[in-house]
């Protein structure tokens, strides 16, 4: 299989201490995800706060062990890894964090932040740094004069910028993205949003985007997986999972997004507590549709093509379009709600916006990824 | 004509600080009426804020302050004495984004709602605990009782903000204010808090201040929004206009700037550059460095000017439809 990335029912536990420091059970924030990454893609880790999409790209990672499963980079176990061969694996998976004032260093110039991930890994010769440095501030869309500078004189878009080049300098194959324009103000952000798309299609990078922003999402993502405390409870082609989605927690999601007409909030309730997840179906405490083998019996992440092959025994992919879910009743559910169209605006907005147009992307001359 | 419950008439609001003096808001004017909701839309440091905490009185000592605000007609600022006293939580109350920061930690929930009332409506501390549990069931808090015993710490975020709005509606008030009520709230939760306001008003003709950055928020909640850029109003209009006919360059902008759930991959309309710094804001539209539609005319600042029904827009260029027969 030409997954990137592989997680293979991945596990990770939090004992929850009381005051007096005796264990009172575990958060179960990623309770046995297995997922894949092909190469040059980009998959959406979407969901709630707390459902563990933070924990399960520090697992993929290795910036954390799991308890249990396996993590595969390019087919590799990371586990089995000595740390030497760990660090130099850690050149080609990088990790952009949501907040840009707490990633750089306020002691390190923009030069040094950049270059630091040079240094470390050997990428290239010393004299050839400063050159690799402008080179890499020019594809963020920085002027080269930005490196002599302390990163709180930039603003949180520019400096969003700084650590995606940053990321960029090892040259990586892999780079997982946590929140990383939900810290930004809409118009910078959008700004940043176009600067992935053209760096994810430019330099052919794989691309895990964890993010609660369904809108950031449906805009950059080849694939989604929702998440729901700890478990992954649909996964498949962005068109397909925001289109007709099989969940009814993603439905719930979908609909819960501001926008589109709806007044009156499509599920009632808070998450329940990971610390001790519902029996059965997590979602079945909210769930309008739950019905008596929902309450005991786990449903299973599986599709409809791919159902006995999953049941036998098979270990599921998740390459191209197979569509995903956990729901005992995914095929007996009414059709999801089509999305309404926001188009109040129009063509003569959209002409106007036309003038708004971002600048077109750049060639790939300059070869970061070379 | 009754008069509107709030007005606010060329509000300035000016800080000292120690690179000099700043002025957040400059000359800032809209209205809402009884059970009607007022967005009011922007970017981070555009002036919301600070907007609503000069309606409700609770800016520093010091602060300048210019223009009027007017409570159900009647003038607050400029007032000798506190106008605010007595006013604020009867007749106007406030939601805040943080609501850990707003509750007190050291009161359960039950017990901060009850001193809402007896403050106000000067119940027994017996009947002001039945009521705010009362209040509690009504914004659907599950098992209010029970809740109402518990802390602040005890409660999720959405339930947290569930007890700050049954605080600021327990007395009624004419006027609600809430500034970005569920940005930090998961999207299932926000949806809930949202409806319930909505419900509330209904209920009780009061009118609302909805602050908030979400476009989405606005689109689903608001009768009229009000967008506003580097501390002025760009433009206001009947919600309905805002979406259909945006008049000022920085509403089109900031609506093709969101991505949304039903678009592609398309790119994203982008607004490049960053909002001016308010100590030295550029000269006239303060849009125009960001602005594509920008000429030298723009140098001088553009009037709030009628273009429609309720509609206004500070631009040179609007109705926008010139740029588009240009
Ligand atoms: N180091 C830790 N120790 C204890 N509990 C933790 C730790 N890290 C995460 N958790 C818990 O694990 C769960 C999942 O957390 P995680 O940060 O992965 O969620 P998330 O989906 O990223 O949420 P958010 O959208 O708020 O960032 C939460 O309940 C969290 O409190
Ligand atoms: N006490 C203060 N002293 C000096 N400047 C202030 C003070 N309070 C606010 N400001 C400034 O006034 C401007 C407007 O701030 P305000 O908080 O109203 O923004 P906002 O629109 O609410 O933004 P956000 O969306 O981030 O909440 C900002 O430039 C801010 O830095
Ligand atoms: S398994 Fe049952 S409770 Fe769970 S999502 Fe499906 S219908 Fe709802
Ligand atoms: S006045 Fe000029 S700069 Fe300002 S928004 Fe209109 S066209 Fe743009
Ligand atoms: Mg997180
Ligand atoms: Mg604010």
């Amino acid at each position: 299989m030409s997954a990137l990335l592989e997680l293979d029912d991945v596990a990770r536990h939090f004992p929850v201490r009381d005051a007096l420091g005796r264990a009172r059970g575990a958060v179960r924030a990623v309770d046995g995800v297995s997922l894949a990454v092909p190469q040059g893609t980009v998959l959406a880790i979407v969901g709630e706060s707390g459902c563990g999409k933070s924990t399960l790209g520090r697992l993929a990672l290795r910036l954390i062990e799991p308890d249990r499963g396996a993590v595969r980079f390019m087919g590799e176990d990371l586990r089995a890894l000595s740390a030497r061969a760990l660090r130099a694996r850690r050149r080609d998976m990088q990790l952009i964090f949501q907040d840009p004032f707490a990633s750089l260093d306020p002691r390190m110039t923009v030069e040094d932040a950049i270059a630091e991930p040079l240094k470390l890994h050997d990428v290239v010769p010393r004299g050839a740094k400063r050159a690799r440095v402008a080179q890499l501030l020019e594809r963020v869309g920085l002027r080269p004069e930005a490196a002599r500078r302390w990163p709180h004189e930039f603003s949180g878009g520019q400096r969003q910028r700084i650590a995606i080049a940053r990321a960029l300098a090892s040259g990586p194959k892999l780079i997982i993205g946590d929140e990383p324009v939900s810290a930004l103000d809409v118009s910078v952000q959008a700004q940043v949003v176009n600067l992935l798309q053209d760096l994810i299609r430019d330099l052919g990078l794989t691309f895990v985007l964890i993010s609660h922003d369904l809108g950031v999402v449906r805009h950059i993502a080849d694939r989604v997986a929702v998440m729901y405390l700890g478990t992954i409870v649909e996964e498949g082609p962005a068109e397909l999972v925001f289109g007709a989605p099989r969940h009814p927690y993603t439905r719930a999601l979908l609909a819960a997004v501001p926008g589109h007409g709806a007044r009156a909030a499509p599920i009632e309730g808070d998450p329940p507590s990971p610390i001790a997840p519902p029996a059965g179906c997590r979602f079945h405490t909210r769930c309008p549709f739950a019905e008596a083998v929902c309450r005991e019996q786990v449903p299973v992440l599986q599709g409809q093509a791919r159902r006995s092959e999953v049941a036998a025994g098979g270990s599921h992919g998740s390459a191209g379009q197979e569509h995903l879910a956990a729901c005992h009743l995914q095929d007996r559910l009414p059709p999801a709600a089509p999305l309404q169209e926001r188009k109040a605006g129009g063509d003569r907005l959209r002409r106007l916006q036309a003038h708004f147009g971002a600048p077109a992307p750049q060639p790939e001359t300059t070869g970061v990824n070379a | 004509m009754t008069p509107p419950v709030l007005e606010v008439l060329g509000l300035s609001v000016e800080f000292a600080t120690d690179r000099g003096p700043l002025r957040a808001v400059d000359g800032v004017s809209f209205s809402v009426a009884a059970g009607q909701t007022l967005a009011v839309v922007g970017e981070s440091g555009c002036g919301k804020s600070v907007t609503a905490l000069a309606i409700m009185g609770l800016l520093p000592r010091g602060v300048r302050l210019g223009g009027a605000i007017r409570l159900l007609g009647e003038e607050l600022l400029g007032q000798p004495g506190d106008p605010w006293a007595g006013r604020r939580g009867r007749d106007l109350a406030m939601v805040f984004q943080e609501p850990m920061t707003s509750l007190n930690p050291a009161f359960t929930a039950g017990e901060q709602v009850a001193e809402a009332l007896r403050l106000h409506e000067g119940l027994s501390p017996r009947a002001a605990m039945d009521r705010a549990v009362e209040m509690l069931a009504r914004v659907r808090i599950p098992e209010a009782a029970r809740r109402a015993a518990q802390y602040p710490h005890q409660l999720s975020g959405g339930m947290r903000q569930r007890v700050m709005i049954a605080m600021a509606l327990a007395c009624r008030p004419r006027l609600l204010i809430c500034d970005e009520p569920t940005t930090a709230l998961d999207v299932t939760v926000q949806a809930q808090i949202l409806s319930l306001l909505d419900e509330l008003k209904r209920e009780t003709g009061t009118a609302v201040v909805l602050i908030t950055h979400d476009l989405g928020v606005v689109a689903d909640h608001a009768d009229q929004v009000a967008v506003m850029y580097a501390g002025r109003i760009a433009e206001a209009a009947p919600a309905a206009a805002i979406f259909a006919r945006p008049e000022h360059p920085y509403t089109v902008g900031l609506l093709g700037a969101v991505p949304s759930i039903e678009g592609g991959a398309g790119r994203l309309a982008s607004i490049e550059g960053t909002v001016p710094d308010l100590r030295a804001p550029p000269p006239g539209c303060r849009f125009a460095p960001r602005c594509p539609f920008a000429g030298p005319d723009c140098e001088a600042q553009p009037p709030l000017a009628d273009i429609g029904p309720g509609h206004v827009a500070a631009c040179w260029r609007a109705p926008l439809d010139q740029v588009l027969a240009a």
